[in-house]
């Protein structure tokens, strides 16, 4: 019944029963956005038979305020206020059925500050519309009205790096592998070797909690005896993510209350949590001067995919809104997914204030973040010293570059594979600054740096070649990618 | 012990030549340069002295490395930084900075421990240096 619609034939608005969403109200082609709107950019996969226009305007219609049937207690509102609009529909060149949506929602429709809110709406009970094969959120255009009502990043880029005394260079870290089994000393021995080889933070891995083989009291006060005795070999701040994820929010702040007490800089969270919980752990962050690290275990259930789900440009605006300091966003050489373009996108949408619309990076509308701070992107995943160049390239100076295996798997032990990092690092900021052609000179810059440290060397001969050469599932298809 | 502070604190000290290689990039992003020293080299130590004020308006990196040369005479036994300042919007911070001098011996710090309830430490890092009066630590016995 839904196939055969959208257009002409008037059809009686409050008579009881089912009519097109389109007819309803929930498309508005002559509708101009207000600044004051947020704007959602769905990927639509109308079911054989569905129109494009009237999937469109379903959607705008399931993500706010209709209902499957005509009610008459509509009328009691001033409905087409708080109707969402879809109000324009394009098709996806080279695809099959597919269709990149864009629905207007009033600022009424949200509460402040409250990302819950926000997404119980815009994803709540949409996702699962049997008028659509597949729905995917690929953008959303936040107005500052709306942004001005979180409080953001605890700390933010700006202040982190000053908190931390480290300028004008990617910071390095890692992960403590193996992720599980280790009892808390020898943990303890991990972070201590890693951080006085030159990393700047270790991490907790995103199911490190509290298991039968390593409680988090114990782990937490290991840890912060490596930290500070790194600190006193090196003479510089150092910090680990010490994960205070747990089974609730009591569970949570006992422990990162504890880490605060014993000295730690940096607590971690998982995005398993869910979003209330992440935003008190913010709160908690910015009252307790502590960087509040974010690990976004699980988000590839429904981020990866290209027709269904959620991308992560959404999903890292939605951590910007309610507030981390670290968040990971892919490495574009490493193990993990991500097209360069797209990964550029999330680096954008994390780091910069005002970021242009760019469809060739996957970001469909202006979006102007206020002056709140930025979130410090984090590449972690089967990345190596071998390509620092590459990293540096893509990636930029405010990231954090994280070499689990290639700190912890190095021949000569943890502490050298951390120097390797560090002096592969340093060698090519400073070439880049002397203007130096990193992309083209970098493995020559990093066999150059390797005369001067043996564990650069020994690094570059382990994993010289190793790369991850995949096709991407998530890559731009919008705009017709130009050729290099 | 080698004080790991700063951009480049893994790599070998810079020569004239790579340090004004570092300040012409400075330059030409339009940041400040100043140079900073201390006997304290205490990690949360952030406000070092000041060798002048910042300079703003430079546009040759000799003149910072006349500077930095000038700072170094003064005080040889210190540690002296180069930092370049981005007073842009949204950053208004430092952008790079990096030990452009050391004393020549590094004696380091000292971790101690003060032991409270439940298995919980304090820790303080105590710079030996620190143990002597401003001025006249780093100096040969």
């Amino acid at each position: 019944m839904a196939g055969d619609v959208a257009s002409d034939a008037p059809v009686e608005r409050w008579g009881a029963g089912v009519i097109p969403y389109a007819q309803m109200g929930y498309w508005a082609p002559d509708y101009v956005p207000k600044d004051s709107d947020i704007l959602a950019a769905f990927r639509i996969t109308p079911q054989p038979g569905v129109d494009a226009i009237e999937a469109g305007a379903a959607v705008a219609g399931e993500s706010s305020t209709a209902t499957w049937t005509v009610v008459w207690t509509d009328r009691l509102t001033a409905y087409d206020h708080y109707q969402a609009k879809c109000y324009r529909v394009d098709p996806v060149p080279a695809t099959d059925g597919q269709y990149i949506a864009y629905i207007a929602y009033d600022i009424d429709l949200f509460e402040e500050g409250s990302i819950a809110n926000l997404t119980s709406s815009i994803i709540g009970n949409v996702f699962g519309f049997k008028a659509l094969k597949a729905l995917r959120l690929e953008d959303m255009r936040i107005p500052p009205h709306y942004v001005k009502t979180f409080q953001g990043p605890p700390h933010g880029i700006v202040m982190e790096r000053e908190y931390l005394n480290k300028f004008g260079r990617p910071l390095l870290g890692a992960t403590t592998k193996p992720k599980l089994g280790l009892s808390a000393r020898n943990y303890g021995r991990v972070v201590y070797e890693a951080l006085r080889g030159g990393l700047d933070f270790t991490k907790d891995d995103e199911n490190i909690n509290s298991q039968p083989f390593m409680r988090w009291r114990d782990r937490f006060l290991f840890c912060m005896e490596a930290v500070n005795r790194a600190e006193g070999a090196t003479g510089e701040i150092k910090g680990h993510y010490l994960n205070v994820t747990a089974g609730t929010m009591e569970d949570m702040y006992e422990r990162a209350d504890f880490a605060k007490e014993i000295g730690s800089i940096v607590v971690m969270v998982d995005l398993t949590v869910g979003y209330t919980a992440l935003t008190s752990m913010s709160h908690w962050a910015r009252r307790n001067g502590v960087l509040l690290h974010l690990h976004r275990a699980g988000h590839g259930t429904y981020t990866r995919q290209k027709t269904h789900g959620v991308s992560f440009r959404v999903l890292a605006k939605w951590c910007r809104l309610l507030g981390v300091d670290h968040i990971h966003a892919g490495t574009v050489v490493g193990k993990l997914e991500g097209d360069p373009n797209m990964i550029q996108g999330y680096y954008d949408t994390l780091r910069l204030d005002k970021v242009p619309a760019n469809l060739l990076r996957g970001l469909y509308f202006d979006q102007d973040w206020a002056s709140m701070a930025g979130v410090m992107p984090v590449a972690s995943g089967g990345i190596h010293a071998g390509q620092m160049h590459q990293l540096l390239d893509y990636l930029g100076e405010d990231v954090v570059l994280q070499f689990g295996g290639g700190t912890i798997g190095h021949p000569m032990g943890i502490s050298a594979g951390a120097s390797a990092n560090r002096v592969a690092l340093e060698a090519m900021i400073k070439a880049r600054n002397e203007g130096r052609d990193i992309v083209v000179e970098g493995p020559e810059i990093l066999r150059a740096a390797a005369r001067h440290c043996a564990p650069l060397q020994v690094a570059l001969d382990t994993w010289g070649d190793i790369s991850f050469n995949y096709e991407s599932t998530d890559t731009p298809d919008v705009l017709v990618t130009p050729s290099v | 012990m080698r004080l790991n502070q700063g951009t480049f604190s893994h790599l070998p000290d810079f020569t004239d030549e790579e340090i004004r290689a570092q300040l012409q990039y400075a330059i030409d992003h339009g940041w400040a340069i100043a140079v900073e020293f201390t006997d304290d080299p205490h990690p949360r130590n952030s406000y070092w002295e000041m060798w002048g004020l910042p300079m703003f308006e430079i546009s040759d990196a000799a003149a910072a490395l006349y500077e930095v040369n000038r700072c170094r005479e003064a005080f040889p036994n210190y540690y002296i930084k180069l930092s370049a300042y981005d007073s842009t919007l949204g950053r208004q911070t430092t952008a790079l900075s990096f030990l452009v001098n050391r004393p020549q011996e590094e004696p380091g710090f000292r971790v101690d421990r003060l032991e409270v309830s439940d298995r919980r430490i304090a820790y303080r890092l105590h710079s030996y240096a620190a143990d002597r009066p401003h001025g006249s630590r780093y100096q040969e016995p």
